[in-house]
């Protein structure tokens, strides 16, 4: 298990709910998906959900899952409707330049440690 | 979840329910006694932007009542995958979830076309969602299976041309 702010410096991620705190989001896996359903059967609450799906309903998806921040890769910038939404939610959404394999694999080396 | 048998008594009924537990789950479908609050919602046609509101008001009401949040996980999956089937694959319908002091009955009716083979629908990659509904990331032809996976009890009926009703339980002990 990591603290979300441990995995945030290394792939140059942006918060865009500072309105919730990272240092309280605990991470035990990712599952890295673009179709919702499949996120919905089979990721795990406590995993990071890495995308590059950033319409509403991720947000949704998201709180019925149980999963508690979104990374957006290649740069997708969620709009404010979507942060508005996450932020009511409680759901962290991060942007980050890296691909979904590179936020993966740095993911996972962090938690082999 | 235990294991689940598929019964199918007639082309347009699908029911999946755990083994031994026919006769008090059918008693469920169609219990006398009234729910301690009933819920509604509508469901228009490729509404994306609402749909999943439903769901949403049901799971925080559970929330509230001290629902297990594993159950509440089950239910708000099943219910959102159910909502979303009817925004994305019918003309729009209404979502009437009955909430019992042991269990959650969750009804989806709709305005039809229908499905022509629930057991076709029900496999897993199977999917007719059209272009709209895939740029939204639906159409991985999961949502019945999710649903299937999450609930205690499933009952489909639908036909060609016809209405569709999905309904499910699950049981808040588990
Ligand atoms: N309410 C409905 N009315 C008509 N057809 C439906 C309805 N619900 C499901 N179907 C049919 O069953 C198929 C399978 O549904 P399922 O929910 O498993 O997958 P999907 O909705 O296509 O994709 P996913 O749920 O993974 O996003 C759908 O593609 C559609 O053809
Ligand atoms: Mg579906």
């Amino acid at each position: 298990m990591i603290r979300l702010t441990e995995y945030l410096p290394l792939i140059e991620g942006v918060n865009w709910t500072p309105a919730l705190s990272p240092e309280t989001v605990e991470i035990e896996g990712a599952y890295v998906c673009d179709m919702l359903s499949d996120v919905m059967g089979s990721a795990k609450p406590k995993q990071a959900w890495i995308t590059i799906m950033k319409h509403l309903n991720v947000i949704a998806v998201a709180s019925m899952t149980g999963i508690p921040v979104i990374v957006f890769s290649k740069n997708n910038v969620p709009d404010d409707a979507v942060i508005d939404k996450a932020t009511e939610e409680g759901i962290v959404l991060v942007s980050s330049p890296l691909s979904s394999f590179d936020l993966a694999g740095i993911l996972y080396k962090l938690l082999a440690k | 979840m235990q294991a689940c048998v598929a019964v199918k008594y007639s082309m347009a009924d699908y029911w999946n329910i755990a083994p031994g537990m026919e006769n008090a789950l059918k008693e469920c479908f169609s219990r006398d006694a009234e729910a301690d609050v009933t819920l509604e919602f509508s469901i228009p046609e490729k509404d994306f932007n609402n749909a999943g509101k439903g769901s949403s008001e049901v799971k925080n009401l559970l929330k509230r009542l001290g629902v297990d949040s594993e159950v509440l996980r089950r239910i708000a999956v099943a219910s959102y995958e159910a909502e979303i089937n009817v925004a994305a694959h019918s003309h729009g319908g209404e979502m009437t979830s009955l909430i019992y002091d042991d269990m959650i009955h969750i009804k989806f009716i709709d305005e039809g076309p229908g499905i022509a083979d629930i057991a076709q629908a029900m496999v897993p990659g199977y999917s007719t969602a059209d272009d709209l509904v895939r740029e939204f990331g639906f159409g991985a032809g999961l949502g019945l299976p999710n649903i299937q996976k999450n609930s205690d009890a499933l009952h489909i009926s639908s036909a060609a041309g016809e209405s569709t009703l999905l309904e499910f339980l699950v049981f808040f002990a588990q």
